[in-house]
């Protein structure tokens, strides 16, 4: 139990953390039709990370955080600029910016001293989620225990600090959030910004992203803003249910796959483990198909037998 | 005709827009990627007046109200709301737009629509409680959908689509009522619900102005027009400004003199 708690909890905690704060975001990206500016915006924070990494020249979390940030914030500036140059849709217009940023990540890796320091191109995808360890852990009392709570990884307190940031936004704008989503007009005439709205929501989105991108990596970020919200659109038809069910399904997933990841492999003979990331992304993806054919109302086997009838 | 007078600042000529007027606008021009829709409209809606803007296809009607009440960015022109600027009086006005507007897929009840309407009264920070949804309730019924209030709006009929709408409008508790086409594709019991509500809100003392697309029916719910077609062809008062040459310059010429004699229009 011990070497549970030292070395399989920290990684779960950071998969569920992840999980949770994204898959919440996404919700509102899904319900706005913006669900790629997850993707978007955890591919362009790669070349702030290494920028951050050059200026520092360390490996220092808070000056790469900040270069993440600081490329969010330029990418969003940048699709604006090319939606409104180039007279393209914004879609069109996220996967211009995040395949060129995100290139321009892997060559500042591969061209800089930045490589092989424990920041590489492989990193970024699947992050570090099973480095996380918990050494000082002895029993389960130190979960109540502040000093031994203290000593986690920083990754695990940062992405606990964020996570629980987005659900007080969350909570603190739910009906600012629904408004806007549904009906910007409304909004604006109601004294409620819907671009102030909208940019506090892709604020967290990069915040959420980057947090996340840390600790768990590119896939599982896109996986989490997508899959658990529309799983559980699915599923529902109120927007209160959904984020439940999306933050049950993203909490899940995030336990189910470390575990199918540590120890599926093994029971199933082959000797190692896989990447917990990838597990968990590939979960969530499997709910999401599960949904789409057995919902209840949307389901695609609901929909054909009413069709048939 | 026109409440407007001249005044000169700065040695320009501008219009003083009427202070009386729920909704007035000066030299209103409005582009799409340098394509004038609307060109240099000068209007005021008459205070306590039920107004139907008319015109064909691309007249800019909703180019107009979107314009005027600020969601479109205009070339020029002045907007003003009581003689106040739109900026500080937007919740004066409750506006419906097109059906088609929003998307009816998402995730939320009759009354949660209903309830939007409130959320100024619901403030920052905070839920809607039992008084807000006892409200969107009270509205809900006003419009004969009390029975569809946890009905998700995808599942709801057009009409009645319209009418939750009308619904959430009456919540905002506005002095001017401004609707996209409320009547269009609305079957009998949404018409009638819908001329109810126009009745009774000017009853209370409110503006109303709607797009309406049905000439016939222009003079049973309306008392003003306001004819565009790319500018302001006319405006007054329905038995003033309906009238059948006007219509001529308004459609081009497309209707047919059986047409403008079904309308009851002076020739």
């Amino acid at each position: 139990m011990t070497t549970f708690l030292q070395f399989d909890f920290p990684s779960i905690l950071l998969g569920v953390l992840a999980a949770l704060a994204c898959g919440l975001i996404g919700n509102f990206l899904l319900l706005r039709g913006q669900s790629l500016m997850g993707d978007t915006i955890s591919h362009v924070v790669l070349p702030g990370i290494v920028g951050g990494f050059l200026l520092a020249g360390a490996v220092s979390s808070w000056a790469m955080l900040g270069g993440a940030g600081l490329a969010a914030v330029i990418s969003v500036g940048l699709i604006e600029l090319v939606r409104r140059l180039g007279k393209v849709e914004t879609q069109a217009a996220m996967g211009l910016v995040f395949t060129t940023m995100f290139a321009l990540g892997v060559l500042m890796l591969e061209q800089t001293g930045a490589r092989g320091v424990h920041l590489d191109v492989e990193h970024a995808l699947y992050g570090s989620l099973e480095s996380a360890v918990w050494l000082d852990a002895t029993g389960w009392r130190d979960l109540f225990d502040p000093a031994t709570l203290a000593v986690l990884p920083a990754s695990v307190h940062r992405l606990a600090a964020v996570t629980a940031i987005v659900i007080l936004f969350v909570l603190a704008f739910y009906k600012e959030l629904k408004l806007t989503s549904f009906d910007p007009g409304l909004a604006d005439s109601l004294g409620i910004s819907s671009r102030g709205i909208g940019f506090a929501l892709v604020v967290m989105t990069a915040v959420a992203a980057v947090a996340a991108f840390d600790a768990v990596g590119s896939i599982l970020v896109i996986a989490m803003f997508v899959c658990p919200a529309a799983t559980a659109r699915m599923l529902t038809d109120s927007l209160r249910a959904q984020l439940w069910i999306s933050a049950g399904v993203a909490v899940t997933s995030g336990i189910l796959g470390y575990w199918l990841a540590a120890f599926g492999p093994p029971l199933l003979g082959f000797p190692s483990s896989v990447s917990a990331a990838g597990m968990i992304a590939l979960v969530t993806g499997v709910f999401q198909m599960a949904a789409m054919l057995f919902a209840p109302h949307y389901g695609a086997l609901r929909r054909s037998r009413s069709t048939a009838m | 005709m026109s409440k407007l007078s001249v005044a000169a600042v700065d040695g320009h000529t501008r219009p003083v827009l009427d202070p009386e007027s729920p909704l007035a606008v000066a030299g209103l021009t409005v582009a799409y990627q340098r394509r004038p829709v609307l060109w240099d409209l000068t209007w005021s809606a008459p205070e306590g007046g039920r107004t139907a803007i008319i015109g064909p296809n691309g007249a800019g009607k909703t180019t107009f109200l979107k314009a005027a009440l600020g969601l479109i960015p205009r070339l020029s022109g002045d907007i003003a709301v009581y003689g106040r600027p739109l900026r500080e009086s937007r919740h004066l006005i409750a506006y419906v737009p097109q059906r088609s507007a929003v998307d009816w897929e998402f995730p939320a009840t009759a009354l949660d629509v209903v309830t939007m309407g409130l959320y100024r009264d619901v403030g920052w920070l905070r839920w809607p409680g039992r008084r807000h949804r006892d409200t969107a309730r009270r509205m809900l019924d006003i419009v004969d959908m009390a029975g569809f209030a946890d009905r998700q709006i995808g599942q709801l009929s057009g009409g009645q689509q319209q009418r939750v709408f009308l619904a959430r409008a009456l919540a905002q508790d506005a002095r001017v009522l401004v609707m996209d086409e409320p009547f269009a594709g609305v079957d009998a019991a949404t018409e009638r619900a819908i001329a109810k509500v126009l009745e009774s809100l000017q009853a209370d003392g409110c503006s109303i102005l709607c797009v309406h697309h049905d000439l016939e029916t222009v003079a049973a719910y309306f008392d003003h027009v306001l004819m565009l077609n790319g500018r302001k062809i006319a405006a007054g008062p329905v038995t003033e400004a309906f009238t059948a040459e006007n219509l001529q310059r308004t459609y081009g010429g497309r209707l047919a003199p059986t047409q403008l004699a079904g309308l009851g229009a002076e020739a």
